[in-house]
């Protein structure tokens, strides 16, 4: 009965009426099949169960930590020995020591405010802008016919190769800077969040035409939370690109910022200045990363990836 | 006038054709309030066509024929197609825009027998109970006519019983007129109050069932109208 039960109609049916005809019994020894052709127990057909798992594992603790570990104390035994030229590249003690230096009686807490405000200016606007016009290609056939092609045409130009032209257009200011940021980051969140909604899955969109949702309700409630994933990893991708692009604008008739300071070094030749702004933007730009890692994975809680 | 008040919904001479093969030819059909039909044929012959025609999701499809459906009509697909990024009960009240939406959300859901989960997350649900936070939502918005298509052709033989009883109950308190597409003849003639095959684009027969619930499939009635949608099913 229970094999009935898991067998197509065909079987169950044909059973009673032709019982010798050599379909259903054909398709009795393949739903019996097993407890046939099991061995004895003395069998070497048998062995222990083998799955080997092809995810990722149990984490290891602190195991983000273990390349920048390795290098850190590659670099200081090198120094102590004497391998490291300190010229090239002073001692890590000597770094924190100019860090920490720079920190309370330099300019570096000004630099550092100076660049930090420099990016969220930049990003903001780029965010907004790519976001918005993501948004309008990505729900009209209109709007992405006046849209994707120049957002494609920009993206093929690398966005630094623009700064000349910004230059003549908006001089060496502040604005070129963050317009230059605003363009860098506009790119990946436009590509990713429209992406993002144009692969949302055409099952869920005849959900909601069933369950008869206005418009507004379908955008809030299917379309914008199916792109979030996009959106996020756009944003992954922005941020650290409007940090890129912050260095390189730094260098041009700045004032004050990280990349000032490290250009000024380079003139007087501080390698530990240089490399004492090189570990701000790293430190920071790690920090705001894991910051958007930390909210993306608040956000797409819903996901069961690899990640786990 | 008095006559389609006892309608749940009518189809007139439905014609559909993907390219230059017609699926569904001049097909009519009235379906009565609260009234359950199962839908069954070959793989191919036509049913998901049919039943979302009847739903309004065949937009850009090429035919012909009338259809009128009452205004509240739910849809039930064959895979739960929960929202993964809403909690269960967002999932059974999404598209609800009553006030006591919430509340109604809980009932159903003790309904369906996943009281406590209303806060669980899609993928910790296993495919039957998914099914059933479907199925309530399928009922929040209280339909006259619930089209349903292989709801449970994804589920275990043991899964799909309780689903069969649980769906007779859920029918009991929301009367909705029911389409059930299925392939599976034991389910339709266990369930269903009439039996219509599909076949060549046509309904070629329409059998009422008559039998008392719960129905025992050994029930002489029961046995001799699966031999005849056996037959018309080529078995
Ligand atoms: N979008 C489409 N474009 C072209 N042909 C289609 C399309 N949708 C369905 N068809 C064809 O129409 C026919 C009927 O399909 P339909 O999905 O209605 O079958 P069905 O009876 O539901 O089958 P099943 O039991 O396998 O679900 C099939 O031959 C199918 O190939
Ligand atoms: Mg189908």
């Amino acid at each position: 009965m229970p094999i009935s039960d898991v067998t197509e109609a065909r079987p169950t049916a044909q059973r009673p009426t032709t019982p010798a005809s050599p379909a259903p019994a054909e398709a009795a020894s393949a739903a019996t099949a097993p407890a046939v052709t099991v061995p004895g127990p003395s069998s070497t057909r048998l062995g222990p169960v083998s799955i080997r798992p092809l995810g990722l594992g149990r984490k290891y603790p602190f195991g983000w930590s273990y390349g920048i570990v390795a290098l850190l104390l590659i670099w200081s035994v090198g120094s102590i020995l004497g391998i490291i030229d300190p010229r090239t590249l002073p001692a890590p003690w000597v770094i924190v020591e100019t860090l920490w230096y720079q920190l309370v009686e330099g300019r570096l807490p000004e630099h550092m405010q100076a660049s930090v405000v420099r990016a969220a200016l930049g990003f903001s606007a780029g965010f907004a802008v790519g976001l918005v016009l993501a948004v309008i290609s990505g729900l009209s056939r209109l709007g992405e016919g006046f849209i994707d092609g120049p957002v494609q045409i920009n993206r093929a130009t690398p966005g630094l190769a623009m700064m000349p032209l910004l230059i003549l257009w908006f001089g060496i200011g502040e604005d070129m800077k963050i317009i230059t940021i605003a363009l860098s980051v506009m790119i990946p969140i436009y590509m990713h969040t429209h992406n993002g909604l144009r692969g949302i899955d055409k099952r869920y969109i005849e959900l909601a035409e069933t369950q008869k949702v206005s418009r507004w309700t379908f955008i809030r409630h299917v379309i914008f939370p199916g792109s979030l994933p996009g959106l996020f990893l756009g944003l992954r991708f922005a941020v650290l690109s409007s940090w890129l692009s912050l260095i390189v604008v730094e260098q041009y008739n700045a004032t004050e910022g990280i990349g000032y300071m490290m250009t000024l070094a380079s003139t007087y030749g501080q390698t530990d200045v240089i490399i004492a702004g090189l570990v701000v933007y790293a430190a920071l730009g790690l920090a705001l990363d894991s910051g958007v890692k930390a909210l993306q994975r608040f956000a797409l809680r819903w996901r069961k990836t690899i990640e786990g | 006038m008095t006559a389609t008040d006892l309608l749940a919904a009518r189809v007139t001479a439905l014609s559909r054709r993907f390219g230059d093969k017609t699926i569904l030819d001049d097909i009519s059909l009235d379906v009565l309030s609260e009234e359950f039909i199962a839908l069954i044929g070959k793989s191919g012959s036509g049913k998901s066509t049919l039943l979302r025609a009847i739903a309004g999701l065949d937009h850009g499809v090429a035919g012909s024929g009338d259809i009128a459906v009452p205004r509240r009509v739910s849809f039930a697909f064959q895979d739960s197609r929960l929202l993964p990024w809403k909690r269960v009960l967002d999932n059974v009240i999404f598209g609800l825009e009553a006030p006591d939406a919430v509340e109604r959300g809980r009932t159903l859901l003790q309904e369906v027998g996943l009281a406590g989960r209303e806060r669980s997350w899609p993928y910790e649900l296993s495919g039957g109970e998914q099914q059933r936070v479907a199925l309530a939502r399928s009922l929040a918005g209280e339909p006259e006519l619930l089209l349903m298509d292989e709801p449970f052709g994804a589920l275990d033989a043991l899964t799909r019983r309780r689903m069969h009883k649980l769906l007779l109950r859920l029918k009991d308190i929301h009367r909705p007129a029911i389409i059930l597409v299925t392939h599976d003849v034991e389910e339709a003639v266990t369930l269903a109050d009439r039996v219509l095959v599909l076949k060549d684009g046509q309904i070629a027969e329409d059998l009422p069932v008559v039998a008392d619930r719960p129905r025992d499939v050994e029930d002489p009635e029961l046995i001799t109208i699966r031999k005849t949608l056996l037959q018309h099913l080529g078995v």
